[in-house]
């Protein structure tokens, strides 16, 4: 099981190791400053900060090294044809950092919309430009969390790096064979109840909060949507929807388990406007028969008065199934060692939750 | 040769010391400046070369006009200086 959780907050880095029967934190970076996206491989830490006036960074810390900024993601000077892209072309967050599944490839999603490429673990970064420059990219929305799209997830098929699948809050699913190279759009079967009449169906209007994909069946993807969860048996071809969702379909965060496809993690909240636990309760739900039904897991969290969200980023889990943690907009922080069932809460009071991460996962 | 000011608060995050640098628009003397520290330039301008919207520049006290090409002419003894707006919680 892991053995160190990387946690990303409002103001700051948080390296945690299992300490005493428990976990304490056993390296503080970057106090103050807000961390939006965090990976951590058995080669170097890597994070993405957004400094707000000077805009979204890149840094890296080897294993054996010390911090240092990397070359930050850029969009390419903005051609005269895109005078009439809604979007800016310039980065304002990177949202996840994701192993490419090839020697020193990571893959960066961000706002507003833009998905990067390091092929030097990190070092530099190079625009997914067919990506970017498809026609069809101007039409996505911007509604996660701010007026441009958020690529909130990057799926890396574990048998083939090159098949690449991300979501976007807000324009659906697109998958790449190729590395990047060609997209095109699929995610069929999905429902949006906030759009038009005639468009809530249609695949490129789908509020997709975050994937989450099954790494011993790539084919198996789950999917946390504005409106409900979703699971999909062919690489996201297809989604079904997965209307046994409890206490509530409604959150933004997902984690699959590493091995068996009919097992997902939610983190529950009340629709929209709202967006807290279902009566105050904090829970985590769980299926393990690929939706048909869902467990409540509440052992060790606050069954009362707990007005936690968990963000798309801020739930995870490590490579045995069995290690998870989430982390809340209120600071909270929960660690289960048994996929679940029971949950314990480090004794810190932590600034408000962007992400975490367990190292190698 | 005009005279760039950084705000101490970059320190926080890499060297912004002050430097005499050639140029006789504030383009050409910022040009000058990131061309020694590379990495300053994304956090003073955005992708596209514009001033990031919560920087404030000042050029012998008067507020920078042009902030997307940054035109506004730089004399020989000019003061600049490159601020930052804080705000939030």
């Amino acid at each position: 099981m892991a053995d160190r959780l990387f946690v990303g907050t409002r103001k700051g880095l948080f390296e945690l190791a299992r300490k005493g029967g428990g976990w304490d934190i056993v390296e503080t970076k970057f106090l103050g400053e807000p961390v939006t996206a965090v990976l951590a491989t058995p080669t170097a830490v890597h994070v993405a900060l957004d400094l707000g006036h000077f805009g979204a960074k890149t840094w890296r810390k080897p294993a054996s090294g010390e911090w240092q900024e990397t070359a930050t993601p850029a969009f390419p000077a903005k051609s005269d044809d895109a005078s009439e892209d809604p979007h800016p072309w310039t980065l304002g967050r990177v949202w996840n950092l994701t192993p490419g599944g090839v020697e020193g490839r990571i893959w960066a999603g961000s706002m507003p919309g833009g998905l990067f490429r390091s092929d030097d673990n990190g070092e530099t970064w190079s625009l997914c430009e067919p990506l970017w420059r498809m026609p069809d990219r101007r039409k996505w929305m911007g509604v996660a969390g701010g007026e441009h799209p958020g690529l909130s997830t990057v799926l890396v098929d574990p048998a083939d790096p090159s098949h690449v699948t991300v979501g976007v809050s807000c324009a659906g699913v697109w998958t790449s064979g190729d590395a990047g190279t060609s997209w095109r759009q699929i995610g069929q079967g999905f429902h949006n109840e906030y759009m038009p009449p005639d468009q809530q169906d249609d695949p490129i209007a789908q509020d997709i909060h975050q994937l989450a994909q099954c790494p011993a069946n790539a084919k198996v993807i789950w999917c946390q949507h504005h409106s409900g969860i979703y699971r999909s048996e062919d690489g996201g071809e297809s989604f079904v929807p997965l209307p046994a969702a409890k206490p509530s379909a409604f959150g933004f965060a997902v984690a699959a388990h590493p091995k068996d496809p009919k097992t997902a993690w939610f983190a529950p909240a009340i629709k929209d406007e709202k967006r807290y636990p279902v009566e105050g309760k904090m829970v985590v739900s769980r299926t393990s028969d690929g939706g048909k039904s869902f467990d409540i897991l509440s052992n060790g969290l606050p069954g009362r008065h707990a007005y936690d969200l968990v963000y798309r980023h801020a739930l995870c889990v490590d490579e045995t199934g069995n290690g998870l943690a989430i982390g809340s907009t209120s600071g909270g922080l929960w660690i289960s060692d048994d996929a679940g069932e029971s949950w314990t809460a480090p004794e810190m009071r932590l600034p408000p939750v962007a992400c975490v991460k367990f190292e190698g996962s | 040769m005009p005279t760039v000011h950084f705000t101490s608060q970059l320190e926080r995050f890499l060297p912004a010391p002050t430097v005499s640098v050639a140029g006789r628009t504030l383009r050409e003397a910022l040009t000058n400046v990131f061309a020694d520290h590379p990495m300053l330039k994304g956090y003073i301008v955005d992708d596209q070369g514009t001033v990031r919207r919560h920087v404030a520049i000042f050029i012998d006290g008067i507020q920078l006009r042009d902030r997307v090409k940054l035109t506004d002419p730089v004399g020989e003894k000019s003061e600049i200086h490159v601020f930052q707006a804080l705000s939030g919680g």
